[in-house]
């Protein structure tokens, strides 16, 4: 096992070992996963423990009262206890496994807005964020006749925070929600005076934290935040898995979202009861194994150390503004690499970015091209998408040359 | 630059870079807008018809995007030239697709299809009949 003390710096060398996809070439050259911000590649610790708990475990889990049952409940419920860890949560049973952050979004949106939200309220978010926390309130505003405000980007791209006072006049704000950091431009966000501001405004906060839990140190009670919601696939775990946290006392007295099996408490044809927190949010059987394989990525990336990937992210980070720089008629988005995640979105100038992220392939490069479920975002850019390269804790330098050498090449194609 | 790389720019640039076919028909016969939403390519399309009101006797598109949807549209527009507009709305995607000639991924194909897709909409509204199973959505979701 390559993973080592969290101290330590991190040698994306040495862990690159640990994921089995990097054991092949891609049109016969070795593979520059440069799409982290998409989905993260999967460690063989998170594969093993989802394989293991398969071959050794596996039963339904609450409901079975043989061993396998007790074993597999234990499975999920540590896999819970780990991701409560990973938040700082107060308590596990404010953790819901969802299927992933959207799905963590559009429970509090339904559930929360759709019964406390109405006429003269108002849902806040940013340009810079992504359609996940975006169209459901977008849509569940709409849907109750409450106001949906937007705070625009400056020319920095920076979220401009001075309508603030004007939105607070004109209307009950009841929900604010942001990214912690954002898919498209790699922003790290100080979220502290947003949240200030939502409380003083009696409103709760929404953060989306998918891209911020694959790179930052996340604190649920530092942040401030009311719901938090994340991903496993950007964070090493597996699809199919996410997880929502949110306040107790609110969660105690939200409607449930999605109803059924395990979320009662009693029903009879007059009345049904619902169950305690989590499993009032958890109907249906759950994603067993990829709550674990989630508990697995936790374990994973905490021996790694957040702040040795923070700072890892970094380094690349500005390793790939300044290569990137080189490339002739290149336009760069986005902050600082200092204040930015492993994100870096380009434009080509003259060049649409499925045609690069098209040509990069045949050079092993894999990048996301397109609008990154930030279309509102990409209307502020003045472009219809960008090309994006994202990286991780396994990502090396050599895999930045080798997208600069691919875009000299793409260029030559367009010459 | 590989093999591939050659081929874009043999097949795709000349195209993409001099666009036959290239733009406008005023009092068009038949015109549609089609869109592809995962990457922002546009593509406007018009023909005229000749006397019989069925052979295509001129059309013209505009747009922008990527190469491979504009580079499409333009092999498209020469393809269709004199053919008639009952032929063409119903021509085989692959008739397109080998005058392309380079191996497309299922993303790129939605982009390869969308000159052909948009001009048969177009057909289809100025003659009145009904759209095919597959296109029924792409005119709600995507067209004017």
């Amino acid at each position: 096992m390559a993973v080592q003390a969290s101290s330590a710096k991190l040698d994306a060398r040495a862990l690159r070992s640990d994921f089995p996809i990097f054991e092949q070439l891609i049109h016969g050259k070795p593979l520059a996963y440069l799409d982290s911000a998409n989905s993260s590649q999967k460690p063989r610790q998170v594969l093993d423990a989802m394989t293991t708990y398969y071959e050794t475990s596996y039963a339904n889990v609450h409901r079975a009262v043989y061993v396998l049952g007790e074993r597999a409940t234990a499975g999920l419920e540590g896999a819970r206890e780990k991701v409560r860890g990973f938040l700082n949560a107060p308590s596990a049973d404010e953790v819901i496994f969802v299927r992933n952050a959207t799905e963590g979004l559009n429970l509090v949106a339904y559930s929360w807005g759709g019964s406390n939200l109405g006429r003269g309220d108002a849902v806040v978010v940013t340009e810079l964020d992504h359609h996940s926390n975006f169209v459901p309130w977008q849509y569940i505003a709409r849907r109750r006749g409450a106001e949906f405000r937007v705070l625009p980007l400056d020319e920095d791209a920076e979220v401009d925070y001075s309508g603030l006072d004007e939105i607070a006049r004109d209307c009950n704000v009841k929900v604010v929600a942001a990214n912690l950091v954002s898919n498209s431009l790699g922003t790290i966000a100080d979220l502290g005076p947003l949240v200030r501001w939502a409380h003083e405004q009696g409103a709760i906060f929404v953060c989306d934290a998918a891209q911020a839990a694959p790179h930052v140190q996340l604190d649920v009670q530092a942040l401030g935040v009311d719901f938090l919601a994340i991903s496993g696939h950007k964070m090493c775990g597996p699809s199919g898995i996410g997880a929502l946290w949110g306040r107790g006392e609110l969660l105690r007295s939200m409607e449930p979202f999605l109803l059924g099996g395990h979320m009662i408490s009693s029903v009879s044809i007059e009345k049904t009861t619902w169950g305690e927190i989590p499993h009032k949010f958890e109907a249906g059987t759950s994603p067993i194994v990829e709550a674990v394989g989630l508990g697995a990525a936790v374990d994973y990336l905490q021996r790694v150390g957040l702040d040795a990937i923070e700072a890892h992210e970094h380094e690349l980070a500005a390793y790939a503004l300044g290569r990137l720089a080189e490339v002739p008629g290149i336009t760069l988005y986005g902050p600082p690499a200092e204040r930015r995640a492993g994100v870096v979105s380009f434009n080509l100038d003259g060049i649409h970015p499925h045609d690069v992220a098209q040509l990069l392939d045949g050079h092993g490069v894999a990048i996301r091209a397109g609008h990154h479920c930030c279309q509102p975002l990409m209307r502020r850019l003045g472009v219809t998408a960008t090309n994006r390269a994202s990286f991780y804790l396994y990502t090396v330098p050599e895999e930045i040359d080798q997208l600069v050498d691919g875009l000299h090449a793409v260029r030559e194609v367009f010459a | 630059m590989n093999e591939f790389d050659q081929m874009y720019r043999e097949v795709i640039l000349d195209h993409y870079k001099n666009p036959r076919g290239h733009g406008t028909i005023d009092g068009a016969d038949a015109e549609a807008e089609g869109q592809n939403p995962l990457c922002g390519d546009e593509v406007s399309i018009y023909v005229a018809f000749g006397d019989d009101g069925d052979t295509i006797d001129e059309v013209k598109f505009s747009g922008r995007g990527c190469a491979i949807s504009q580079a499409a549209t333009s092999m498209l527009t020469e393809m269709v030239q004199g053919r008639t507009a009952t032929e063409v709305a119903s021509l085989d995607k692959d008739e397109l697709l080998a005058e392309i000639g380079i191996p497309l991924t299922p993303i790129r194909l939605k982009c390869a299809v969308l000159g052909l897709t948009t001009l048969k909409v177009a057909l289809h509204k100025a003659k009145g009949t009904p759209l095919p199973d597959g296109l029924a959505g792409f005119d709600e979701l995507e067209l004017s």
